[in-house]
């Protein structure tokens, strides 16, 4: 460590203005503290009253902390498909795991080396600090995708969302959608056959000597299957929950999202208000849509309770919904924005049946809203206040 | 139009400087609807051409004579008229790529371009520059629909007016093309990538 720190050290006048390599500065300055407490903290007795831990970078280290029980149990439950699929009886635990992870790594480091290449770049280009956002971007986009994806698709995607949707806005914090499902909404509008039907959610090629090698697996995930009018029967709500059903890759285990909202819950990272309020808008749509259930719309077959154990709306309410920087900001847009969020994603699910995936559309959808909620919530207040001064006089 | 103009500069200034695509912001949503494929983008480029310089000249040689009350009437009169012979020219001779058009030869009466150039131009200019004007805007706006269609039609069919150009090995390798290229959010976002590279070869159009 102290070799490490003596390195940096010596070559960090190179990197600063005037140095040979001064138009990198901005990554050595991020790998430097990275990897080091930087030097100059704001001083004890000074103008700074807040001396605070919290900055964004250990927030996104929390929401990557949260993410890992879906990361995991996705590993495995990619192993569990294959080998399902390839007709096996009994399921090997780490030979499961180890698949699973052979599959998604190069989807993990895939995204990271373009999303963070792209953010260096801009960063030397705009001459700014290189900006920790892209942590939980790069883990999240693997999560929301068929593991079947073509490795230069998700690559091409990633590239898409990080200049289209966070760059040109200005970088981590400005971007108005939220970066991950910019990525999965292109995937799915621009390469429909690799996003879905029945052939892209179970992982069929062998990876380093494991797995069976099937070829051409068809399993359609409980939703599409449903969308297309033929459910699904072999699979119960528990195995939903649990989450051993064909989905995208993070979004498929109930419990591990829930561990994961815990998490954000009880660090104060997620809003509480966002996740109830959208679970509520769910239940409510979705009784509503089942109590009119037609044959019109296989969809409106669902329960309330199975739109929150099927696909990805479970996953995009506690890790999409509440992304500080696209949700709302104020207490009772939350509450709206969550609940509109519920609504929006049952609606299109339900009633759009060439969109079996409702959560990420509702998620964009409603981040374009977010600060027009406030900025309505934020006028009512006003409006209230100035109705109270007036009444007093 | 106080002091004279060179026609030189009437000419070429839209083709960049004062594009009426990417600098006026004007005619978008044509640009939008009509460049899915390199060949109905053509056409329209062509109509709006024609049009364009047809209609100055004509508003220049009555700029006189016109109330100022109905000046907007009797441009739209001109152009209406002019919009109707492209059209009924288009049926006889392409008739696939005025399928292809369908309405929007006839809504080019109301693109941005032509009121702009109308007003801003023809109704102060002898017919002469008016043509040169109606004729640089047009290509000026051509130029952007080709250039937004050629990356619509390479990336989002393969193809290059109708031909194939990605071949068939990189299809068996594993490429798709690029579905959303065909819909208008895409046309939006390289209509955008344009107007950000010419800013950026264009310190002086950057605002402030």
């Amino acid at each position: 460590m102290k070799s490490l720190y003596n390195l940096l050290q010596r070559v960090k006048p190179h990197f600063q203005p005037g140095g040979k390599l001064s138009a990198l500065g901005s990554v050595y300055e991020g790998f430097e503290s990275f990897l080091f407490t930087p030097s100059t903290t704001a001083p004890r007795s000074g103008a700074v009253h807040i001396h605070d831990s919290h900055d964004s970078k250990r927030a996104m280290i929390i929401v990557v902390l949260a993410l890992l029980p879906c990361f995991f149990f996705g590993m495995y439950n990619t192993g569990y498909q294959h080998w399902k699929a390839a007709g096996a009886v009994d399921f090997p635990f780490w030979e499961l795991m180890a698949y699973g992870f052979l599959a998604v790594l190069p989807r993990v480091v895939l995204t990271y080396v373009v999303g963070l290449g792209i953010e260096f770049i801009a960063a030397q280009i705009k001459k700014e600090e290189i900006q920790e956002g892209f942590l939980v971007t790069g883990l999240l986009i693997p999560m929301i995708c068929p593991i079947e994806t073509p490795l230069w698709m998700l690559a091409v995607a990633t590239a898409f969302a990080v200049i289209f949707a966070k760059e040109v806005f200005g970088g981590t914090g400005y971007n108005i959608f939220n970066v991950a499902l910019v990525a999965r909404a292109f995937l799915f509008f621009a390469y429909p056959a690799a996003m879905s039907g029945d052939k892209v959610f179970v992982s069929s090629g062998s990876v380093c000597g494991l797995g069976a090698g099937v070829d051409a697996v068809t399993c359609a995930t409980p939703l599409g299957a449903v969308a297309t009018g033929t459910p699904v029967s072999d699979l119960s709500a528990w195995d939903a929950f649990v989450g051993l059903i064909p989905g995208s890759f993070g979004e498929t285990s109930v419990i591990c999202i829930l561990i994961g909202a815990a998490v954000l819950l009880l660090s104060g990272i997620g809003s509480w208000r966002i996740m109830l309020s959208a679970v509520i808008g769910t239940l409510a749509m979705g009784w509503i849509a089942h109590t009119f259930a037609t044959d019109l719309y296989p969809g409106s077959m669902f329960t309330a309770v199975d739109h929150l154990l099927y696909g990805g709306l479970a996953f995009a309410i506690v890790f999409m919904a509440t992304d500080p920087v696209t949700a709302c900001h104020t207490p009772l847009g939350k509450l709206i924005y969550g609940f509109l969020i519920g609504v929006v994603a049952v609606l299109i699910r339900v009633y759009n049946n060439g969109y079996p995936e409702g959560a990420m559309l509702a998620v964009l959808l409603l981040n374009a809203f977010a600060s027009l909620i406030d900025f309505c919530v934020v006028r009512a207040n006003i409006a209230r206040r100035r109705a109270r001064l007036t009444s007093k006089k | 139009m106080a002091e004279k103009v060179k026609n030189s500069t009437v000419f070429f200034n839209p083709f960049s400087k004062n594009n009426p695509v990417v600098v006026q912001i004007l005619g978008i949503c044509s640009a939008l609807s009509v460049t899915a494929k390199l060949e109905p983008a053509i056409v329209m480029g062509l109509s709006v051409i024609a049009v364009l310089a047809f209609s100055n000249v004509i508003i220049s040689l009555i700029r006189n004579t016109i109330p100022t009350s109905i000046r907007i009437i009797v441009q739209l009169v001109v152009v209406a008229g002019l919009v109707i012979i492209v059209s009924e020219l288009l049926k006889a001779y392409a008739y696939d790529v005025s399928l292809q058009l369908s309405v929007f030869i006839g809504l080019i009466i109301t693109n941005c371009i032509l009121m702009g150039r109308l007003e801003a131009f023809a109704m102060a200019n002898r017919p002469w520059p008016s043509f040169l004007d109606g004729v640089g805007n047009g290509v000026g706006y051509t130029i952007i629909l080709v250039i937004v269609a050629f990356f619509r039609e390479l990336l989002g069919c393969g193809t290059i007016l109708g031909f194939q150009v990605v071949p068939d090995c990189a299809y068996q390798a594993g490429y798709v093309n690029n579905g959303l290229m065909i819909l208008p959010p895409m046309a939006l976002i390289v209509v955008a990538c344009i107007i950000w590279v010419h800013r950026s070869l264009n310190k002086d159009l950057q605002e402030k």
